[in-house]
C-alpha cells in the first residue's frame, strides 16, 4: 500500500517537474532565438558591424557616424521589430482561444483595420506624437473589438458570425480610411506607410509608449493564463468552475486590443503575424495558455525580427517594407500549415 | 442541500419556471424528468446562478444564492453542462481545471490541486489516458473527464443536464452505477434525463416537470403508480419484481397492425 502510494507520489512529482523541465526548456531556446535574432539585426544592414564591436561602438563619441546608425536607426527598430511581433503573436493566440475560432486575428476581425482608423484621424487632426498615436491606435482597435462584441452579445451570434462580422467590420473602418486620405492628400502619404508596414521609421519617441503598453499587457496576459484556459471550455463549464465569464471575456478583449493597437501604432498593418504565429507554436504547446502565450510572444519577436532583417538585407541597398515580404511568407506558409494539419486529403476532410 | 423556494424565472417576456417548489439531499439520486421544454434545463440553471430568479429563493446548504459569490456556489456545485464543447486541452488539465473555484489570485495551481485531480482521475479510472487530448477520447471517456472534474471540484452537489446523451447503452449503465457509488459517498446527485426507464432504475427521487410546474415529485414507486408518466410521455411503464430487483419497461403497443391484427397502410 505505502508502495503504491510512493509510486503515484513520485509519477504524480515526475509528470509535473517533466512538464516543467519542458517548459522551461522551450522558453530558454526561445529567448536564446530571440537574443540572436535581434543582435543579428543590430549588426547587418547597408553598414555591417560584428557583435564584438556593438558595446564598444554604443560607448563611442557621440558624433561618431556608427554610433548614430546603431543607436538611432538599428536599436530602435530592432526593439521595435520584437516588441510588435510579441504583441500581434499574443494578441492573435488571446483572440483565437476567446472566441474559440482559430481563424481570429487582430488583421482579420478589424482590430488592426480600427487601430488603422484612429492613427489616421490622429494624423488627420495633426496630432503626431508617439504618446497619442499609440493612444488613438489602441482607442480604434477597442472600439473595433467593442462593435464585434456588441453585435455579437445583441444578436446573441455565434462564434462563425462574429469572425464574419469582423470581417465584415475591416472592410467598412478600411474603406473610412481611405476616404479620409482620399479627402486629405497630406494623409495618403503618411497612409502608404502605415498601410504597408514596416520599421523604417520608427524612433524612440513613437516606440517607447506603444512598448510600454505591449510590456504591461503581456504581463497582465502571462498572469491570467488560467482564467483564459478556463474560458476556452466554454461559456456554462467555465461559468460552473466560478468565473465571472462575461467580464472575463470582455478584459481578454481589451487586452488583445491594447496590444495590436499598440503594435500597429508605430509598426503599421503588418499582415498575417497574428494568424501564422499562434498556429505554428500550438503544433507544439498545444492550446494551455501557460505555454502558449510566452512562446508565441518569442516566436513572434524572433518572426518579424527576421523578416525585417530580411527586408534590409534582400535588395540591399534598396528596402522593401517588411509588411509586404510578410504577407509574401506568411499566405503560403499559412496555407502550408493548413494542408499539414488537416491532412490534405481533400474537401471532405474535416 | 438544494432547495428552491416558490422560484418563478424566464428568458425576456417568456416565463418558463412558475413557482417550482423542488429539493435535493445529499446521499440520494434526484432526477428532473418532463418533456422537452418544461423547463428542467432551465431549473438548473436557475439553481446554478446562470439565470437570475424573478420570484422566490435558492437554498444551498441554508444560504440564499443571492449570498453567495460565483466561486463559493461553485466550491458547492458541480456541473457538467448539456451538449459540452469538446476542449482542445488534455483530459489532465481539463480535470485540473475542477481546482480552478479553489485558486487566489495569482490563479496558479499548486502541488495539492494536481494530487487532488490525480486522486479524481485514478477514481474514474482514467489516469493513464490523462496525457490524451480531450479529442482523441470517445463519448464514454470524455463523460469519465467531466465527473473526474467534478470530483476534483470536491463539491458536495453535482448537476448533470442530459449526461447520458451520447453514450451507448453499456456506458449508460456504468455511468448510473458512477452516480449511485457517489450518491453513497454522501454527495446529491441532480440529473436530467430523458430515459425514463433509466430514471426509474437510478434515482431515489423524480420530479416530473410539466409546462414549468412540478407536477410530481416523489420515489420511483409513487411516481410509476401516480400515473404522471402516461400523461406526460403518452407511454405506458410497468414494472416487475425479479430477483435482480425491480426492472422498468415500456408496455409498448403492437406496431405491425391494428389490435385485429391487420396489417397498417402507410
Amino acid at each position: 500500500m505505502r508502495n503504491e502510494r510512493d509510486f503515484r507520489k513520485s509519477f504524480r512529482r515526475s509528470r509535473h517537474e517533466n512538464g516543467k523541465r519542458c517548459r522551461r526548456y522551450c522558453l530558454g531556446w526561445g529567448i536564446a532565438a530571440c537574443i540572436l535574432a535581434a543582435v543579428f539585426s543590430l549588426c547587418l544592414g547597408n553598414i555591417r558591424f560584428s557583435p564584438m564591436e556593438l558595446p564598444g561602438i554604443l560607448r563611442g563619441d557621440a558624433g561618431n557616424v556608427n554610433r548614430s546608425i546603431l543607436l538611432y536607426a538599428r536599436l530602435p527598430r530592432t526593439l521595435a521589430s520584437l516588441f510588435a511581433g510579441a504583441g500581434l503573436a499574443v494578441s492573435g493566440a488571446v483572440l483565437q482561444n476567446v472566441l474559440a475560432n482559430r481563424l481570429a486575428s487582430p488583421g482579420i476581425i478589424g482590430v488592426n483595420a480600427g487601430a488603422g482608423l484612429g492613427v489616421t484621424l490622429c494624423c488627420g487632426l495633426g496630432v503626431l506624437s508617439g504618446f497619442w498615436v499609440s493612444v488613438s491606435a489602441f482607442a480604434g482597435s477597442l472600439a473595433g473589438i467593442l462593435l464585434i462584441f456588441l453585435f455579437s452579445c445583441r444578436f446573441q451570434a455565434s462564434r462563425t458570425t462574429v469572425i464574419l462580422s469582423g470581417v465584415a467590420l475591416n472592410s467598412i473602418l478600411n474603406a473610412v480610411c481611405e476616404s479620409l486620405t482620399v479627402l486629405n492628400t497630406d494623409l495618403a502619404m503618411l497612409s502608404i506607410d502605415f498601410r504597408v508596414g514596416g520599421f523604417s521609421a520608427v524612433s524612440f519617441t513613437r516606440l517607447l509608449p506603444a512598448a510600454g503598453l505591449i510590456g504591461m499587457g503581456l504581463i497582465l496576459l502571462l498572469t491570467m493564463c488560467n482564467e483564459l484556459d478556463v474560458l476556452t471550455l466554454g461559456d456554462e463549464t467555465a461559468q460552473g468552475v466560478g468565473l465571472k465569464v462575461g467580464r472575463y471575456r470582455m478584459l481578454f478583449l481589451m487586452l488583445a486590443a491594447l496590444l495590436a493597437g499598440a503594435a500597429v501604432s508605430f509598426a503599421g498593418l503588418l499582415g498575417f503575424v497574428g494568424l501564422i504565429v499562434p498556429h505554428f507554436v500550438r503544433r507544439f504547446t498545444g492550446n494551455e495558455s501557460g505555454k502558449l502565450l510566452p512562446m508565441c510572444a518569442l516566436s513572434g519577436a524572433g518572426f518579424v525580427t527576421l523578416c525585417d532583417l530580411a527586408s534590409r538585407l534582400l535588395f540591399a541597398p534598396y528596402e522593401l517594407p517588411v509588411g509586404i515580404l510578410m504577407s509574401v511568407i506568411g499566405g503560403p506558409v499559412f496555407l502550408f500549415l493548413l494542408v499539414r494539419s488537416k491532412g490534405g486529403h481533400g474537401f471532405g476532410n474535416s | 442541500m438544494v432547495e428552491t423556494i416558490k422560484v418563478s424565472a424566464g428568458y425576456g417576456k417568456c416565463q418558463i419556471l412558475q413557482g417550482v417548489d423542488f429539493r435535493a439531499c445529499r446521499g440520494e439520486v434526484t432526477t428532473l424528468i418532463g418533456t422537452n421544454g418544461s423547463g428542467k434545463s432551465t431549473l438548473l440553471r436557475v439553481v446554478l446562478g446562470f439565470l437570475p430568479f424573478r420570484e422566490g429563493d435558492v437554498v444551498i446548504d441554508g444560504i440564499s444564492l443571492k449570498k453567495m459569490t460565483g466561486a463559493a456556489l461553485a466550491r458547492k456545485i458541480a456541473y457538467l453542462p448539456q451538449g459540452k464543447s469538446v476542449p482542445d486541452i488534455s483530459a489532465e488539465r481539463m480535470v485540473l481545471h475542477g481546482r480552478f473555484p479553489y485558486l487566489r489570485y495569482p490563479r496558479r495551481y499548486g502541488a495539492e490541486d494536481y494530487r487532488i485531480a490525480k486522486a479524481a482521475m485514478e477514481q474514474m479510472g482514467i489516469a493513464e489516458f490523462g496525457h490524451r487530448q480531450m479529442s482523441e477520447l470517445s463519448g464514454g471517456m470524455r463523460q469519465k473527464v467531466y465527473i473526474a472534474m467534478a470530483l476534483a471540484q470536491q463539491a458536495e452537489v453535482i448537476i448533470m443536464d442530459e449526461p447520458t446523451t451520447y453514450l451507448d447503452i453499456g456506458q449508460q449503465l456504468k455511468f448510473a452505477q458512477m452516480m449511485r457509488r457517489l450518491s453513497e459517498d454522501g454527495k446529491a446527485i441532480i440529473l436530467v434525463l430523458h430515459d425514463i426507464l433509466l430514471a426509474l432504475k437510478l434515482s431515489d427521487r423524480i420530479a416530473a416537470l410539466e409546462e414549468g410546474r412540478i407536477a410530481r415529485c416523489g420515489t420511483p414507486e409513487e411516481i410509476l403508480q401516480s400515473g404522471v408518466l402516461e400523461r406526460l410521455y403518452d407511454v405506458k411503464v410497468k414494472s416487475l419484481r425479479l430477483a435482480s430487483g425491480v426492472q422498468y419497461f415500456y408496455d409498448i403497443p403492437s406496431m405491425s397492425g391494428d389490435e385485429s391484427g391487420a396489417p397498417i397502410n402507410f
